[in-house]
């Protein structure tokens, strides 16, 4: 991308032009997640900037949204609610996902298309429609409003990014070394879980952090399988920007923003990890 | 000669199974353990999710609810004709009044009232008054002038059309009522007036509403696909995090972020205001509406398109456009033949990706959208949560649902679902 000493003026501007509109195009996409960090902190109860904020007055900032969220009996039930519903979900469908892509990976599966198909269609059609269609049956057979209703749903809606992480791992591992342990007198069992484990625990892994993102944003299918009591913090921020909006939906979503960082991280390594294992080097 | 040996030495294995047999028993078996381990995430998918999005679908042409409430009245109604031009005879009356009167003791009659209404209005009214009266009266002799004289609607021919319609086990009117048309009362099909249309602009609106998205992020994302795919790894690798953060980021915190940026008091016309571009009373309107919705939308799609464009445009090796440029290509057309031709695969998967998900989006057009900017998903909430005109809001999931199956076959035809990558 580096411009060569040779380049003419023309390509120059160019290269200059097109490094500018990067800049605004980045800048569009990170912008609006840098601004909630000052916001969660504003004294006024506004979604916006106060002239004493921008001429870094200290009265002008405070904490107590933050002191409101951590006190606040509807969000703590908020936060409790999407840490148990967001835990269970991940326990099952990565449990279920991962099984069904050994399954998967497996050569010959009778109609892999199909089934594969149908595994990932919760990823798939519209949440709307899944939302309305658990909503309905859920109420029918009483688990609308209920905490095994959301988990149950969450673990549907989080299995196909299970399947897809496991089965990714699983092309790329290599099937002799589980031949080689084989004929050095391993088990099957003792093979899983001594060969096969190691190497695709990184794809179970983020699997289950795709599983758990998912169950922990979600908030369609909670709104109509759940109920108040079922609240997660997604339910919770979308009913206060829909009734009363105040910045403490923006202290929460500075929160929010800190464990999608933490995330990042986290995975940014486990990607590392399983790239030495492979023994491909960045480069 | 060949073949006699073949059958008597047939080769074996060590424990004197033919060999075709136990390769053949050996390959059931690894299929039997691969079938064992997707069998359990399969039973979950389907009783957690595949049952309750068909369950869905059937409420779209059910309309058991008229055999319900009316047990006798379709059984009777069957001997009458739809083009009589006289009102059914006494015995479909006396039908009439007794499943009106055990409809209305078990307070469940109103729910057919709510149904024909959909379809009639007044209908509504006319089940709660004739319910309301019914109870006090006993079994009549002449039961046609009993129900008449509560309600003059009883003795009219629309009414008893209506019911015989929609007499049936299915319907099809709710999937009329989706695309705008209607039954005449002598049967035939209609479009709606024009002010009383609203599915049809609707499906239109969604449908526009999305491309322009879609295109909005090829051009935002192309040239930041293409700057992470040609730098050095290095830096790529600490710019990616730029793309990676808000995908990463709650949904609801990019649309919160929106609304602050956005709305009337908002950062974007304050600042506009200080520097002067603006007036402080003619602050722009850029959420609530149309614009609200793109914006954000755009926004919250945007790593959809930049991650395929990426994976994409990174197997392109350099020397191509090189090549081009040694054989006196200028730029652009080196650009134009050579470079872009090979990331079309990347716009189409980015393309169908975001426009799947961009046709169905319900939380932030729900938040930013207002009135104009609010898509088909919005209006299936509404349905499903505050009309409760469910079969409606199942026509228009199952329109949806199609639309998005559809794309989503082309999807798999552009790219392959197996080869859908995350993060």
């Amino acid at each position: 991308m580096a411009l060569p000493i040779h380049a003419t003026l023309g390509e120059r501007i160019w290269h200059y032009c097109f490094m500018a509109i990067c800049f605004a195009i980045f800048t569009f996409l990170i912008f609006p997640i840098l601004i909630i960090l000052p916001l969660s902190f504003n004294a006024q109860p506004f979604f916006s900037f106060t002239s004493e904020m921008l001429h870094l007055q200290p009265d002008a900032y405070t904490t107590k949204w933050y002191q409101e969220f951590f006190t606040s009996l509807n969000w703590q039930g908020a936060v409790k609610n999407s840490f148990i519903i967001a835990f269970f979900s991940t326990i099952i469908s990565t449990f279920l996902g991962t099984l069904a892509a050994l399954g998967l990976s497996k050569p010959d599966f009778p109609f892999k298309t199909t089934i594969m198909g149908l595994l990932i269609s919760p990823m798939v059609v519209p949440l709307i429609i899944s939302a309305a269609g658990m909503f309905f049956f859920y109420s029918r057979i009483g688990l609308q409003g209920t905490h095994i209703g959301v988990i149950l749903a969450h673990a549907a809606l989080a299995t196909p990014f299970v399947v897809i992480t496991v089965t990714a791992t699983l092309t790329g591992f290599d099937h002799s070394l589980t031949r080689a342990a084989a004929s050095l007198g391993s088990s099957p069992t003792y093979t899983f879980f001594h060969v096969t484990v190691p190497l695709i625990i990184p794809g179970v892994i983020s699997g289950g952090l795709f599983a758990f993102i998912t169950s922990f944003d979600e908030v369609v299918v909670v709104l109509f399988v759940g109920s108040y009591n079922q609240r997660t913090i997604p339910w919770q921020m979308f009913s206060g920007i829909r009734e009363q909006i105040s910045p403490t939906i923006m202290a929460v979503a500075t929160i929010l923003i800190m464990i999608s960082v933490a995330l990042l991280i986290f995975l940014e390594l486990m990607r590392r990890r399983t790239e030495r294992l492979r023994g491909i080097t960045p480069h | 000669m060949a073949d006699a040996e073949a059958e008597t030495e047939l080769i074996t294995t060590a424990d004197g199974i033919p060999l075709k047999q136990a390769l053949k028993k050996a390959l059931w078996q690894r299929k039997k353990t691969a079938l064992l381990l997707v069998s359990p995430l399969f039973l979950f998918v389907l009783i957690t999710f595949l049952i309750p999005i068909f369950d869905m679908l059937t409420r779209s042409v059910d309309n058991s609810i008229a055999g319900e409430q009316f047990p006798s009245v379709v059984v009777e109604i069957q001997r009458w004709d739809l083009d009589s031009s006289e009102i059914p005879d006494e015995t479909t009356f006396q039908a009439l009044f007794k499943d009106f009167k055990a409809g209305a003791e078990r307070k469940t009659i109103s729910r057919l009232g709510r149904r024909l209404n959909y379809e009639m209005s007044g209908m509504s009214g006319l089940f709660r008054k004739t319910a309301r009266k019914i109870k006090k009266l006993e079994a009549p002799e002449a039961a046609t002038e009993v129900m008449i004289a509560i309600d003059k609607k009883w003795g009219k021919l629309d009414t008893w059309r209506l019911i015989k319609r929609e007499s049936g086990n299915y319907t099809n009117s709710y999937y009329l009522a989706a695309i705008d048309a209607e039954k005449l009362s002598d049967g035939s099909l209609a479009m709606k007036a024009e002010d009383r249309q609203v599915y049809v602009a609707l499906f239109w609106r969604t449908i526009r509403l999305s491309i322009t998205i879609t295109i909005l992020t090829i051009l935002l994302g192309y040239p930041i696909a293409y700057l992470l795919a040609t730098l050095k790894t290095k830096t790529s690798n600490m710019l990616i995090i730029l793309v990676l953060l808000p995908f990463w980021t709650s949904l609801l915190v990019r649309t919160s972020a929106w609304i602050a940026l956005l709305q009337k008091e908002g950062v974007i016309n304050d600042i506009l205001v200080a520097i002067g571009v603006l007036n402080d009373d003619s602050r722009l309107a850029m959420i609530h509406n149309e614009a609200g919705t793109i914006i954000a939308m755009t926004h919250i799609l945007l790593p959809f398109m930049i991650l395929p464009l990426f994976s994409v445009m990174k197997t392109i090796p350099p020397s191509w456009v090189r090549a081009a440029r040694s054989m006196g290509a200028t730029p652009f057309t080196a650009f134009r033949r050579v470079y872009l031709p090979n990331t079309i695969a990347g716009i189409g998967a980015g393309g169908i990706l975001v426009f799947i998900l961009a046709i169905g989006y319900y939380i932030t057009p729900a938040l930013v959208g207002g009135t104009k900017g609010t898509l088909i998903s919005n209006f299936i909430a509404y349905h499903v949560s505050t009309s409760l005109n469910w079969g409606l809001a199942a026509a228009l999931g199952t329109i949806l649902l199609l639309l998005v199956l559809a794309l989503y076959i082309l999807y798999d035809k552009v790219v392959g679902i197996s080869n859908m990558k995350l993060g």
